[in-house]
């Protein structure tokens, strides 16, 4: 089957998530939030958010508690580094691993 | 309505009639009067379009690339080294599959400087993906203009028409101005297979891999090369198309010939003589004087030069002794660019004619018809060689 | 006046889906997660080759929620015409037209079709995001590197010339709206889209991007590094309305504060090992001309 069932002729691209690939493989460390110390997950209440903010990708909610899509986070640190309440810690991916494979 | 008018205004009225939306534009000799006259219609209100007065030729078909991308009518006109200017604009605005109508009046390129008439600027636009339409007399330049709005958004890939600089330009001819309402029974409006809007995102032109990959959709796109390849399908396909726009045009305006090669004097000629744009009547008088001394001669005039239109060109030069190709360009260090496409496209002839070269007018050296005469009567009697070097008449050196 | 938007009150919809090829901490992506979010659905997007033709993703897949028309490097600002003319040649005057380009893009290659488009006077916002070098090409100097920066063509001796100023540039065509901001400073980039797309005429908005690979620091301390720009005074965000400058924001608060301290630039020259080479005498100069720069402000 060839490609001119996909019926265009010029190059016309529509948006959909991953163009990338999945690009939650790129990264080495993880960012875990600890909701002890995140402030909207304390305080059950909307406020901070600076992760969501600040993501470059956009893989963190503005929900109570922020949720990380894992799949296509990079791991860049910016969350955990701009973080006020230094609730984020970023984590060796190979932690698992390391801890007996849990 | 017969008037009296330049080649440039014949130009521009055929875009007015043909109802273009977007004009951008930058001055450069020859072709000046032509934006000037649709700047003019346009401030008048006598023609209901954007006018933009761009800052280079570069940006000119930039603003009608993106405006034909957003679903309005583009046009554009330049010569020369403007026309070298958009080159990469060029190649885009075909790769992109746009419906945009630029004419070029014909000049040569620098360096060093010149501001008269050859065929140097167009013809190194060959391989770009746009149709070449040349007209040898104002009302071909008109006419053209109008059919190649049409064709061009028929098959979604952008058309040139050439003419020459100064002498079909600035020349003051009698021509047919056709009525608005044929020509809008013939031009419907423009309906893009997709305008940039919001309501249906799209991302294009963006850059595309080497192989092919699926789509959101999970269907397989197509890679680099299908859409190339897709755009030369499309350029073979015009041919035919052409003859039906062709036919078309007779029907509604009562005028119409071979769209791709005009021939004069030809049925019966042993000998043709092949030329592009206003050199090929140059060449009808010449023709005329060699038939009352017995030399069996004709002069066709290329119309259409790409894509090639090998078919009718092989029809056209099947029963002859030898083609003499008259041109005003040059491929290095080679020959010139009509005479090698000739050549290649009746290389399969049965009783293969001789082929000659004849380099001309460049810089818009004047064509003395006694040359022309000389050069082909010398190809049709005395020196009749396979093959030659190409011959350069005028020359001084 | 309009309020400040706060980080509870921005838009949630996203106009960018993850997954994008851009680099991990790419400041690139926040500012245009973010400035997408000011300029909202019924925008039509024109790029130029630069990192952002690479973030919103190759053929077939778009990470760009937005309808997007890819252009010729120095076509920028006459594409942004163009699709304005056909926009009005069709009537229809409820739709932004945004151009995003990178530095070279704007301030280089694509100089002249911006400068027409802003003589021209043609009613777009252009958005340039400056990540001081040709990034996607792998890092070259343009004409808005900083001098002494180290690139794969400055590679030993560091760039030879200053940063060049491009919205200084555009204020000097006398267009409506020319701004300073930073990817660091998200919120506010946000609020003055918002403004610029509210304003007729040409709208010129500079963003100043840190660019973890190309300046050579680490991804975390992407937002960190924007910050410090404008902390120390380098860099400031400014706006200049129909000719009357004015700073803003974080820049503003720096000036009216009661300290009225910037911080040392030799911190910022020191976080990035493109500025490796530069010796104390060049960051002594660079401090004097921010301090001499800095006492006019202190003083309005």
């Amino acid at each position: 089957m060839g490609t001119r069932e996909c019926g265009r002729f010029t190059s016309h691209s529509e948006s959909g998530p991953g163009d990338g690939g999945r690009t939650g493989s790129w990264r080495v460390v993880r960012p875990v939030i600890n909701l002890d110390l995140c402030i909207p997950a304390k305080k059950k209440t909307k406020a901070c958010f600076v992760c969501w903010l600040y993501c470059p990708d956009g893989v963190i909610t503005r929900e109570i508690p922020p949720a990380i899509d894992y799949e296509y986070c990079k791991g860049c640190g910016i969350c955990a580094e701009e973080c006020p309440a230094g609730a984020i810690k970023m984590v060796d991916e190979t932690s698992d691993i390391k801890e007996g494979g849990k | 309505m017969h008037i009296i008018e330049t080649g440039n205004v014949a130009a521009a009225l055929g875009v007015q009639l043909a109802k273009a939306q977007v004009v951008a534009a930058y001055p450069i000799t020859p072709q000046t009067p032509l934006t000037e006259k649709l700047s003019e219609l346009i401030e008048l209100g006598e023609m209901d379009a954007e006018y933009i007065p761009v800052e280079s030729e570069h940006s000119a078909l930039s603003v009608c690339i993106a405006a034909s991308t957003t679903g309005a009518r583009a046009f554009t006109a330049t010569s020369a080294n403007g026309l070298l200017y958009m080159h990469e604009q060029i190649h885009w605005a075909a790769g992109a599959r746009l419906p945009i109508v630029m004419c070029v009046a014909n000049r040569g390129v620098g360096a060093p400087w010149t501001i008269w008439n050859d065929h140097q600027d167009s013809i190194s636009q060959r391989d770009t993906g746009w149709l070449q339409i040349y007209a040898s007399d104002h009302q071909q330049i008109i006419d053209s203009v109008i059919k190649a709005f049409y064709l061009a958004e028929k098959i979604n890939i952008p058309v040139m028409v050439c003419y020459d600089g100064y002498l079909l330009s600035h020349t003051y001819m009698p021509f047919e101005v056709p009525e608005q309402k044929k020509v809008d029974s013939f031009i419907p409006p423009l309906k893009s297979y997709y305008a940039l809007n919001p309501d249906e995102p799209a991302n294009l032109n963006t850059v595309t891999l080497p192989d092919v990959r699926p789509d959101i959709h999970g269907k397989t796109a197509h890679g680099y090369m299908e859409l190339r390849y897709l755009l030369h399908e499309g350029m073979i396909h015009a041919i035919d198309e052409l003859g039906k726009v062709e036919e078309r045009f007779k029907e509604i305006f009562g005028r119409g010939d071979n769209p791709y090669i005009e021939c004069y004097r030809c049925e019966d000629a042993s000998f043709i003589a092949v030329s592009m744009g206003s050199l090929s009547y140059q060449l009808r008088d010449v023709v005329d004087q060699l038939r009352e001394e017995g030399i069996k001669v004709g002069s066709a005039g290329m119309r259409l030069y790409r894509p090639f239109p090998d078919k009718a060109v092989v029809e056209a030069l099947a029963n002859v002794k030898g083609v003499i190709v008259f041109e005003k360009a040059i491929s290095y260090g080679f020959c010139g660019p009509l005479y090698s496409d000739i050549k290649s496209a009746i290389y399969d002839n049965k009783n293969r004619p001789f082929v000659h070269n004849y380099i001309l007018g460049l810089g818009g050296r004047e064509i003395k018809t006694g040359d022309l005469s000389g050069a082909l009567k010398n190809s049709c009697t005395e020196n009749m060689s396979r093959t030659q070097e190409p011959g350069w008449i005028g020359l001084k050196i | 006046m309009n309020a400040k938007t706060t980080i509870l009150n921005l838009p949630e919809e996203e106009f960018v889906h993850p997954g994008s090829r851009a680099c991990s901490g790419c400041g690139l992506s926040i500012a245009y997660r973010i400035g997408l979010k000011a300029f909202g659905k019924k925008t039509l997007l024109v790029v130029p080759p630069s990192c952002l033709t690479v973030l919103q993703g190759l053929y077939p897949v778009a990470a760009t929620k937005l309808s997007c028309i890819n252009v010729t490097f120095a076509s920028a600002g006459a594409a942004a015409t163009g699709v304005l003319g056909a926009l009005r040649a069709q009537k229809r005057d409820d739709i932004t037209v945004a151009a995003w380009a990178g530095d070279g893009g704007t301030g280089d290659i694509g100089i002249q079709a911006l400068s027409g488009a802003a003589e021209r006077g043609e009613n777009f916002v252009y958005v340039c995001y400056d990540n001081e070098g040709y990034m996607n090409t792998g890092v070259q100097r343009s004409g808005t590197t900083p001098f002494g920066a180290i690139t794969t063509n400055t590679p030993i001796k560091g760039k030879q010339q200053e940063k060049k100023d491009v919205p200084a540039i555009m204020a000097a065509h006398g267009i409506g709206y020319v701004t300073t901001c930073s990817a660091s400073y998200p919120l506010d980039l946000f609020d003055k889209i918002k403004k610029a797309k509210e304003i007729s005429g040409t709208k010129y908005i500079h963003i100043h991007i840190p660019c973890p690979p190309g300046w050579g620091f680490d991804t975390k301390d992407t937002v960190k590094m924007g910050r410090l720009a404008v902390e120390t005074g380098l860099f400031d965000l400014y706006e200049i309305i129909d000719g009357k400058f004015s700073l803003t924001g974080p820049s503003l608060k720096i000036s009216e504060g009661k300290k009225q301290k910037l911080r040392p630039v030799k911190e910022y020259y020191n976080a990035q090992t493109r500025f490796s080479i530069l010796d104390d005498s060049r960051i002594d100069y660079v401090q004097e001309q921010i301090n001499r720069k800095w006492k006019e402000y202190f003083k309005k």
